[in-house]
């Protein structure tokens, strides 16, 4: 009675089955239809995400947003589309075409594919792959493939030297990102997304609030969003690698931006807050995809939340955040995280939460002592007087002229 | 069902064609990647192996994860050699970087 | 035909075709693509075997990063933008024959042993290759020696590439 969906799928199932298909071919449609349904309604909210995004930052800034057509403006993204669509497609003199007009394809495919494992609700999902979490981390390799492309096919070289910042600032961040993604799966003895979800009684954002700050902050930098936008604004590199697209190519560059904001947002709240856990979730699924959209966009709104307050960090500084800082920290996280999974007990749970969270708390204290005594040091050592070429006096240089003409 | 046979054929076919890449290249990268090539029919010979001789014993996939690392750090110091080279000679073919001395 | 042997001929093909592709066209940025094709192919070929952890480490370490690689490294070493003239060395006749000479005798060689059309042997479904896996990697009497030596050896292979490629005129100059 609470789950119309999984009711929709065996009406579905025993109909063909009615029509006297077999087995194997009613498996093969019922997995075609639930791929079109996932892909269709993620794109729909991805949609919807574009009136979000400018109403969002709109009142971020003190102003009111798109709100002329439609109630509250909620036409506008339509509109966008239209204007979109409608716009002439341009392919650069000198462009590979082939691969000017797969990557953009391929910037919007792997967004979706990661819908394939996010568990929606305890009878939803794609699939439980046994290796969820490194599934996620193959599909962001593959993105960053999508704007090598990108880059070296718009024959443009503003293109391509953003596109190799672009990937070299993703796959830097891949590295914490990929090993704060392993607490977790500690926790949960288990790399499939369903199995952390269902591990989680207690969220692990409680238990773990370092590893998942790391996410976020990997995530935000994998995403290609401010503070880390370096490598895309307008005033350092003229839009990056996405400079020669246009029209409806431009639309799946910026449509697969929001949507991956949207799915990370997903994916930290599977891994990290409870997923489609919720009061009464388990006997109504329907309500599972409920709490779960609503964590899903309350991260996205986080994400904004940082994109429209922080300044952009230059290209060394992020570097430097990445190698010097988070990667030593998540190492840290991971090692600590791993030796207490041993050694403390599991079942009474209070004591393992509690001895995590005192563990991260004591690893976050001691970074931030870290972090107070470099920037103590880096304070004095740029506030001391530096030797400044001191210009010599004229009356100096006129007694020595005149005594050394009158010897 | 499908036998070892064809999976052993298949990693043969592109072992070959790895090899003839390696010998047929001038550019430096495209050696390389020949040599990528030949790897990857290495572990789907080791991986098929493992599922069709001895499925309960794991060394089959555990020396794929070797090959894994090793065709990384070879292709890391490969590409590293092939750029510093660029810098000096202005070239990668592998013709014109016959003699030590410039 | 059943559905795993179509899946099978597909993906071989692709494999092969690409691998062609990759040893024969002029343009390297596209022979690039073309091996990032061959090696997703390949993927698909580790999960047919039932190795999925294998498959997806497959992706994250050749397309995530060796294949990356190999694009940038084809970027920065190319004189003018677009690459002319054949691509292959005067021998290369030589290096078909010897190619399809290796071909023809590993296959040979291979059809003469008896384990050469070995079926399918079925692995209980409460068999857990990944865990396996992960336990023969880090158990004393198992692997966890030549895991740890692969991790040196990447060690040694990261901070070689620096210094090889380290620029040396940042410092020359006073």
């Amino acid at each position: 009675m609470g789950d119309p969906i999984t009711l929709i799928g065996k009406w579905l199932e025993s109909l063909l089955f009615g029509w006297g298909l077999n087995p194997g071919i009613i498996s093969l449609i019922m997995a075609v239809i639930g791929v079109v349904a996932i892909a269709s309604a993620v794109l729909l909210i991805d949609i919807l995400l574009v009136w979000v995004e400018r109403k969002i930052v709109a009142r971020f800034q003190d102003r009111l947003g798109p709100n002329r057509l439609g109630p509250f403006g909620l036409i506008q993204p339509i509109a966008d589309v239209i204007k979109l669509l409608i716009k002439e497609d341009i392919l650069p003199r000198g462009a590979d075409k082939f691969v000017y007009n797969l990557a953009p394809i391929l910037a919007l495919a792997t967004v979706l594919l990661l819908w394939a494992v996010l568990p929606l609700s305890s009878t939803i999902y794609g699939t439980n792959l046994n290796v969820g979490v490194l599934y996620i981390v193959a599909v962001g390799a593959i993105s960053t493939l999508g704007i090598i492309m990108a880059g070296w096919a718009s024959n443009n070289k503003y293109a391509l030297l953003g596109a190799f910042r672009t990937v070299a600032q993703m796959i830097s961040y891949e590295v914490p990102m990929v090993i704060a993604l392993l607490v977790p799966v500690i926790m949960a003895r288990s790399m499939g997304l369903k199995d952390i979800v269902d591990a989680q009684s207690v969220w692990f954002l409680f238990i773990a609030p370092l590893p998942a700050l790391i996410v976020l902050i990997t995530s935000i930098a994998e995403l290609g969003r401010a503070p880390f936008d370096l490598t895309e604004a307008e005033s350092e590199i003229v839009a990056g690698y996405h400079i020669e697209y246009t029209g409806m190519k431009f639309g799946l560059f910026y449509a697969g931006e929001l949507l991956h904001a949207l799915t990370v947002g997903g994916i930290i709240a599977t891994l990290f807050l409870g997923g489609w856990r919720g009061p009464g979730a388990e006997t109504y699924p329907i309500l599972g995809v409920f709490y779960f959209f609503i964590k899903a966009f309350f991260l996205y709104w986080v994400i904004m939340w940082v994109k429209y307050s922080l300044p952009r960090i230059r290209i060394d500084h992020m570097l430097n955040l990445n190698w010097k800082f988070l990667t030593p920290l998540s190492l840290a996280i991971l090692i600590v995280t791993a030796i207490l999974d041993k050694i403390l007990p599991r079942s009474p749970g209070a004591i393992y939460a509690l001895g995590m969270l005192a563990a991260n708390i004591i690893v976050g204290w001691i970074t931030l002592q870290l972090l107070k005594s470099n920037v103590r040091r880096e304070r004095k050592r740029v506030g001391e007087p530096r030797p400044v070429a001191q210009p010599e006096t004229s009356a100096a240089t006129i007694t020595s002229q005149t005594s050394s003409s009158s010897s | 069902m499908i036998p070892l046979s064809w999976y052993l054929i298949l990693a043969a076919a592109l072992f070959c064609i790895g090899l003839y890449g390696v010998l047929a290249r001038k550019n430096a990268v495209a050696i390389l990647m020949g040599i990528e090539l030949m790897l990857n029919s290495v572990n789907i010979n080791l991986v098929a192996f493992w599922r069709y001789i001895t499925p309960e014993v794991i060394a089959g996939q555990a020396f794929a994860v070797m090959v894994f690392a090793v065709a990384a750090a070879e292709v890391a110091v490969g590409l590293a050699l092939v750029i510093s080279i660029y810098r000096r000679r202005s070239t990668v073919v592998a013709d014109e970087i016959d003699m030590l001395r410039l | 035909m059943t559905a795993i042997q179509a899946i099978f001929l597909v993906t071989s093909v692709v494999i092969l075709g690409s691998a062609l592709m990759v040893v024969t066209t002029r343009n390297l940025v596209h022979a690039a693509l073309w091996l990032v094709v061959a090696l997703f192919g390949v993927a698909v070929i580790f999960v047919v075997l039932n190795a999925g952890f294998l498959a997806i480490a497959q992706v994250v370490i050749y397309i995530g990063a060796i294949a990356i690689l190999m694009i940038f490294a084809i970027m920065l070493t190319q004189r003018v933008a677009q690459d002319s003239g054949p691509q292959t060395n005067p021998n290369w006749v030589w290096a078909f024959l010897v190619a399809a000479a290796l071909f023809g005798g590993l296959t040979w060689l291979l059809s003469a042993w008896s384990g050469f059309t070995t079926p399918l042997p079925e692995i209980s479904s409460r068999a857990d290759p990944l865990r396996q896996l992960g336990q023969a990697l880090v158990s004393p009497n198992a692997y966890v020696l030549p895991f740890e030596v692969a991790s040196v050896l990447l060690v040694a292979a990261l901070i070689g590439a620096i210094m090889i490629a380290w620029d040396r005129k940042v410092d020359k100059g006073d």
